[in-house]
């Protein structure tokens, strides 16, 4: 066991490299730079900037180094001191716009997974232990429309509802007061208040596709051998459905909550837009379309870190389940 | 004699529509073992399981009554008692346990052989988990499982099958059940492990009293465990009587059948085998009268198919259910009722002229990886300086527990691994080294039959581009040519020609290896390599099969390397037999040498191990114990030292050399000196 989750950690190093390597030459590539930009805004005012100043610049910020030069640069700050560079778009140290929004991120996909497991779960079992019922229906229609609908739309939806009929204060996940605000009790409570609706939002889509995943894997597992050997040993029918169908069904929807949580993180995106959310999607459009190197690059190094680290995750969680992993790759 | 259980009219109706067991009684006496044998789709399996109210979805019980005589002397009717009831409950586990085929799915393997066997335990009495524990690692200890207190932690996929089976039983008896359901709990052993179960079993009953219902299809298992006999056929009981009387004297057409089938080791047993016709029909088209009138030599047109057969008492607990014992026995003339197994002979096979296949020092060894870089670390090795030779027109069996590197030969002589050292010589053709047109030659001289008809077969092919595949490959023929071959071959195999349009799924297992079977024939080769070829097959199909195969080597003048675990199958097929042990050959001789005159202790034992021999003759019984060693781990001496009963000091220091005249190898140390028992020449009954 100790040298399986030793390899696992190990794997995932060169995984991170390669991250990092590709997230950065994304944005690099691509002919064009901020100050390309800031020039051209500077033209749209009428202003030329002289070459001089252009070539000055770039060379204020390290721009006329070479790729490589610039990664190495990039990323031993970034491995060594934490620092994530410079964002050219809002004057400041990338670290301190991004750890925010960042914690942001991971809390409300988070809560999302949360809700994911806390609805489909039960749904699931029900759903494959009553196939063909009314309530299979019901529910199995519930799935496909979750699954159909876009994001945003239900985001639309579902901040009409909460601000017309119950009065909410909807969009972000602060009200106005707390945002500058540090933590405190009340913040916190605000941001509970306001979690739900993007919650329930983003884990929509990832209930319903969950929904099937246990259905069909418990369909699978419910007339298994050793659950007649159960039934035989004389254990009761719920007993015996969550010690063992249940449990073995688990394998399977374990290693597949990475990719759940994969789309939850960037699927986050435009339904921050819509709802004003203070995560990383926006900024990251923004850094996008401002050319802001280091902002962009860091954005996309952090989440692609948190879709590996999830996977290392599920990894090892499912050999802590499964005992078929854990004794026969350890 | 007092009965635990009585089963009256029972019926078993799948999908709302289907009757699967129509109409059976059976009485289970209390404290002896009853065996219910039968073909595959009988219905055995669904009748135990429906004395638990077991059975899947969507099978039900739908008539019919099953008593059980509660210790109380009460009598509470299974049939009519809800299946999710408390009260069925307590009687599932606690007064009636099961055993099943294959514990490997039987058992979770998510939880420990321990948390399983204790729970049983718990669901039936009130016991804290340490005290449960400590009676489960008892019970272990009785089942004679070796180190319980540790196997206790294990999981199933730790275990071997026999452990596994072990364990399996712990789980069940933990409750002391009035009565023991064993659904074929020794089919998947080896036949040595088997051996030791059946005797675990029977002295259990012995200790206990339970009673015991103990399903089969294997005859010779019946011969050496059951006190009673109950015959099925198509959800039907047949005969019944016990056991001496039924096996040497049976009845019913189907009981003579199925004994006529099985591979005898008395008297001459190259004498072929009588296979019943056809095979068992679905039980949506259950003929009607009596339901085995079409596969039936008896069968009168005028009465079986359409007058319903009554019971028949012979006296003496011997009953039979057939028309030519009931009233209108008259009509059933003397001479149909006393067919004769006679046939013409074959002569045995002489090895001699030159070899068409000759293996020198042949090694396969498998890498084993382990650790933090997966380095080798060892290896397995599956063949082990292996040296024989296949003469034309003979049938080399290759037989040993599953382990000993048997299947590992085949497929290394047909080139699905290569070797990584020695010598194989095909005809003139340096098999190791062959490249372009020679390698072709290989590919279509040498060919191959699976073990398992439904994974070896492509589902996605009609049956013609299956057989057909290995000429449009290999050569040039046109697709009229490889038609009309196609055709020939399917009726030679007994098929009909235009099945060639279907595909796999549409047809039986035993349809299916005949098919696989025209598949290895379509390039006439010269050799073909039997893998378990008739392992996965009911007896009555499997005896088709090897009659067939008989039949078509002295046709075509074919000759095979058949690979079995099975001991009857391979002394009634083989002309030489090779015993294996641990990646290497232990003895190689002459079949009737083999099974008459051993001189390996590990033939000897493996031959002891064949249920049906020396019945109730508990003493001086050869057992063996433990495994086949660990192939990763490097020998010292004789691989078989650890197990055998005559070893020596010399025999674990000596690596032993097959030795001996031409028509008998053997490589023991001791063979001059050691006087090994062999099967007896009358009243062996073989599994099959």
């Amino acid at each position: 066991m100790g040298s399986f989750i030793l390899r696992r950690i190990i794997y995932v190093i060169p995984a991170l490299i390669a991250v990092s390597l590709i997230s950065f030459l994304v944005i690099a590539v691509p002919p064009g730079d901020f100050v390309d930009r800031l020039a051209e805004e500077a033209a749209k005012k009428g202003d030329i900037m002289p070459l001089a100043e252009i070539e000055a610049m770039r060379r204020a910020y390290g721009l006329d180094q070479p790729l490589l030069v610039q990664y190495w640069s990039w990323i031993t700050g970034v491995v060594l001191r934490g620092d994530f560079g410079y964002s050219f778009g809002w004057n400041l140290p990338v670290k301190e716009v991004i750890w925010p929004r960042l914690g942001l991120t991971v809390v409300l996909s988070l809560a999302s997974l949360l809700f994911v497991w806390v609805v489909a779960i039960p749904i699931g079992i029900y759903s494959a232990v009553r196939r063909y019922s009314a309530g299979d229906y019901f529910f199995t229609f519930l799935g496909f429309l979750g699954l159909a609908v876009p994001n945003f739309l239900l985001a639309l939806a579902l901040m009409y509802v909460a601000f017309a009929w119950f009065g909410q204060d909807v969009g972000g996940l602060f009200s106005p007061e707390y945002i500058e605000a540090p933590w405190s009790w009340g913040k916190f409570t605000d941001l509970m208040a306001h979690l739900w609706l993007p919650m329930v939002v983003l884990g929509t889509s990832g209930t319903a596709s969950v929904i099937r995943v246990i259905r069909a894997n418990l369909i699978d597992e419910l007339h298994k051998p050793y659950v007649t050997a159960a039934r035989a040993k004389g254990k009761g029918e719920f007993a015996l459905l969550m010690k063992y169908p249940v449990r073995h069904a688990m394998n399977p929807f374990v290693s597949g909550q990475n990719d759940i949580f994969v789309d939850i993180v960037s699927g986050g995106t435009i339904v921050a837009i819509v709802m004003g959310l203070q995560t990383t999607g926006p900024l990251l459009i923004k850094a996008l379309l401002e050319q802001d190197m280091y902002m962009a690059a860091s954005f996309i190094l952090m989440l692609s870190v948190l879709v590996v680290v999830g996977t290392l995750l599920s990894d090892l969680l499912l050999a802590w389940l499964d005992p078929r992993i854990r004794y026969q790759q350890g | 004699m007092e009965n635990l259980v009585e089963i009256r009219g029972l019926r078993i109706t799948f999908a709302g529509a289907v009757d699967v067991v129509q109409g059976l009684d059976l009485d289970i006496p209390a404290g002896k073992t009853l065996c219910l044998v039968g073909e595959s789709g009988c219905g055995k399996s669904v009748t135990a399981k429906s004395i638990l109210q077991v059975i899947d979805h969507p099978g039900r019980v739908s008539g019919g009554s099953i008593n059980l005589r509660q210790t109380d002397g009460s009598v509470l009717d299974i049939a009519k008692t809800k299946p999710t009831s408390p009260l069925m409950r307590q009687v599932r586990g606690g007064d009636i346990a099961m055993i099943h085929q294959e514990p490997m799915s039987f058992l979770s393997p998510l939880y420990t052989i321990g948390n399983q066997i204790s729970e049983a335990l718990m669901l039936h009495r009130k016991i804290g988990k340490k005290e449960a524990r400590t009676e489960g690692i008892k019970m272990l200890e009785e089942v004679g499982m070796p180190d319980p207190a540790r196997r206790y932690d294990s999981f199933t996929f730790q275990l071997s099958g026999g452990q596994r089976q072990r364990a399996m039983i712990a789980m069940a008896l933990i409750n002391k059940p009035r009565l023991l359901i064993a659904d074929e709990p020794t089919t998947a052993l080896d036949v040595t492990t088997q051996a030791n179960i059946l005797d675990l079993l029977g002295e259990l009953q012995r200790e206990t009293g339970m009673g015991v219902l103990f399903i089969t299809h294997d005859l010779g298992v019946v011969a050496e465990i059951a006190d009673e006999v109950a015959v099925m056929y198509l959800g039907k009981i047949v005969e019944r009587a016990p056991v001496r009387e039924l096996l040497e004297n049976p009845k019913h057409p189907y009981t003579k059948g199925l004994l006529a089938s099985m591979p005898r080791l008395d008297g001459d047993f190259k004498a072929p085998l009588k296979a019943i016709p056809g095979m068992v029909p679905p039980p949506a088209l259950r003929p009607a009268g009596c339901s085995f009138h079409p596969r039936c030599e008896w069968a009168r047109k005028d009465m079986c198919g359409h007058v319903a057969v009554l019971e028949t008492d012979l006296g003496q607990n011997h009953m039979v259910a057939c028309h030519a014992y009931g009233p209108q026995a008259h009509k059933f003339s003397r001479a149909t009722r006393t067919a004769d197994l006679a046939a013409p002979v074959a002569a045995s096979k002489k090895a001699a002229g030159k070899p068409l296949l000759s293996v020198r020092n042949l090694h396969k060894h498998f890498a084993i990886r382990a650790g933090f870089f997966q380095r080798q670390v060892g290896a397995v090795r599956a063949v082990n300086d292996i040296s024989l030779d296949v003469f034309p027109g003979e049938t080399l069996g290759l037989v040993g527990e599953s382990g000993c590197g048997k299947s590992t030969l085949g497929q290394t002589l047909v080139g699905l691994h290569r070797a990584d050292s020695g010598d194989v010589q095909f005809a003139d053709i340096d098999v190791r080294a062959a490249k372009g047109a020679e390698a072709k030659q290989l590919r279509t001289d040498i060919r191959m039959v699976f073990q398992d008809p439904t994974g070896s077969l492509n589902p996605r092919m009609r049956v013609r581009d299956i057989i057909g595949e290995v000429l449009q490959v290999n050569g040039n023929h046109s697709a009229a040519e490889i038609e009309e071959k196609v055709q020939g071959l399917l009726s030679r195999v007994g098929l009909s020609p235009d099945y060639a349009e279907r595909y796999p799924h549409a047809f039986s297992g035993g349809q299916r290896q005949r098919i696989a079977i025209a598949r290895a024939l379509a390039s006439d080769p010269k050799l073909v390599i039997a893998d378990e070829a008739v392992s996965a097959l009911d007896v009555s199909v499997q005896t088709q099969i090897i009659n067939m195969m008989k039949e078509l080597q002295a046709e075509l003048g074919l000759t095979y390397v058949f690979v079995s675990h099975d001991l009857g199958v391979i002394a009634n097929i083989s002309d030489r037999v090779a015993v294996m042990y641990a990646g290497r050959i232990v003895e190689l001789g002459e079949t009737d040498q083999i099974f008459r005159n051993p001189r390996h202790p590990y033939t000897e034992a493996l031959l002891a191990a064949i249920p049906g021999r020396g019945a109730r003759k508990t003493g001086a019984r050869i057992r063996l114990t433990g495994h086949v060693p660990d192939a990763a781990k490097p020998l010292e001496g004789c691989a078989f030292a650890d197990r055998c009963r005559y070893v020596t000091d010399a025999c674990r220091v000596n690596v032993p050399a097959l030795r001996g005249e031409a028509n008998h190898l053997d490589a023991c140390l001791r063979s001059e000196e050691l006087k090994l028992r062999s099967v007896s020449q009358t009243g062996a009954l073989v599994s099959a």
